[in-house]
């Protein structure tokens, strides 16, 4: 690194860069939304009473009463 | 390593070259037809669930179109209209193309079968593996029924959206199925008659290439004569009436009648005006599918507003 002189800086604001953030950007903001549709969908579900619970080798009552 | 800039400073694959992967106009249609089918459906659906699952069978559609790009990139490169995509001029690899393919598949199965039900997802796992594989891989290069069979990949959508809502598949989603199914041949028989050259040149055995134009017109007729049925045939199931049966009956009277043109022309004529006649009962079709999955929306509107006509006959 000691033999990079001024003119070997790596630009930042080469056009390649630019379009590499702007990608990258995009992807992020893909990747949020779909984190938040997850959670909205979960809210939907709990909100419409979905039990989220399934048989883990125990019978219990709230388990019993779905399948009534 | 000198000549390293150069390739790196020429057009690196983007976010939008991914993007368009996923054929965006395919999904449209897609997107379009898979709403109808859930929204006609008669049991109510939660926003956001009816939201996310759209937008699942979309991710699902443009996955498959994504192995569709891997697979045929060959076929791409030679084909005018085809020659931009990101595989066949090299932004993309195939190899990526297909990890994309893959990936979105499964995440699109997966998370529209938990955000909707078991039936839905497998519909469109289903879907998948009928475009990218049986159409794809299996009949796209090897027989002239082609489209004719793998038109079933397009025609899940309103099936899968029926399916989100209800969990079920009725008469009247095979219908809507029925609907797109009957109308891809005559639709994509109409471009491949001014595309011919294109077909030819990249060796897919399409009705024109392998039976000649006046066959294809032919089939383009009867096709048009049996999608008549199934679409006016939907206007007295629970999801038709009145307004959907008008827009039906005016338009397939312009698709036979323009299925009736394509019938009578001869190819001299044909490229004499460059396939004017052609080329417009193409647009029509477009109308045709997209009016008549309008048609079933507005229906459901009137129905979700008391304003639809009681003793309109029902057969099924």
């Amino acid at each position: 690194m000691a033999t990079m002189g001024v003119n070997m800086a790596i630009r930042n604001d080469h056009e390649l860069h630019k379009r590499r953030v702007k990608s990258n950007l995009l992807l992020g903001l893909v990747l949020g939304g779909f984190v938040t549709l997850v959670f909205a969908i979960t809210m939907v579900k709990l909100k419409d009473g979905q039990l989220m619970e399934a048989f883990n080798h125990t019978l219990r009552n709230s388990l019993l009463e779905k399948s009534k | 390593m000198s000549d390293a800039s150069p390739l790196i400073d020429e057009r690196e694959a983007e976010f939008g070259d991914y993007f368009a992967l996923l054929k965006p106009r395919v999904m449209s249609l897609v997107v379009f037809t898979a709403a109808v089918g859930l929204f006609v459906a008669p049991v109510p659906v939660h926003p956001v669930i009816a939201f996310a699952s759209i937008l699942f069978i979309a991710i699902g559609a443009g996955a498959s179109g994504a192995l569709n790009m891997w697979w045929d990139a060959d076929i791409d490169a030679v084909m005018t209209r085809t020659q931009s995509r990101p595989v066949p001029s090299g932004r993309i690899t195939g190899a990526a193309a297909k990890q994309l393919g893959i990936w979105l598949s499964v995440i699109a199965v997966v998370m529209l079968w938990l955000t909707a039900n078991a039936l839905a997802g497998a519909l469109l796992a289903f879907t998948i593996f009928f475009y990218a594989v049986v159409y794809s891989m299996w009949l796209k290069r090897s027989t002239p029924q082609n489209i004719v069979i793998g038109g079933a990949a397009g025609a899940f959508p309103p099936m899968i959206g029926w399916a989100v809502a209800t969990g079920n598949i009725s008469v009247d989603s095979v219908l809507m199925f029925g609907l797109i199914f009957v109308w891809t041949p005559p639709h994509f028989w109409a471009l491949a008659l001014f595309m011919n050259d294109d077909y030819t040149k990249a060796g897919v055995p399409m009705l024109p290439v392998t039976h000649g134009t006046t066959v294809t017109r032919k089939q383009i007729m009867i096709y048009a004569l049996l999608l008549a049925p199934v679409a006016l045939g939907i206007s007295f199931t629970s999801i038709g009436g009145p307004v959907y049966f008008a827009i039906s009956l005016v338009l397939n009277a312009a698709f036979l009648r323009g299925a009736w043109h394509v019938l009578h022309r001869s190819d001299a004529a044909a490229f004499a005006d460059k396939f004017s006649v052609e080329r417009k009962f193409f647009r029509l079709s477009l109308y045709f599918l997209f009016l008549h999955f309008g048609g079933l929306l507005i229906e459901a509107a009137l129905r979700a507003t008391s304003l639809d006509m009681a003793s309109w006959p029902q057969w099924v």
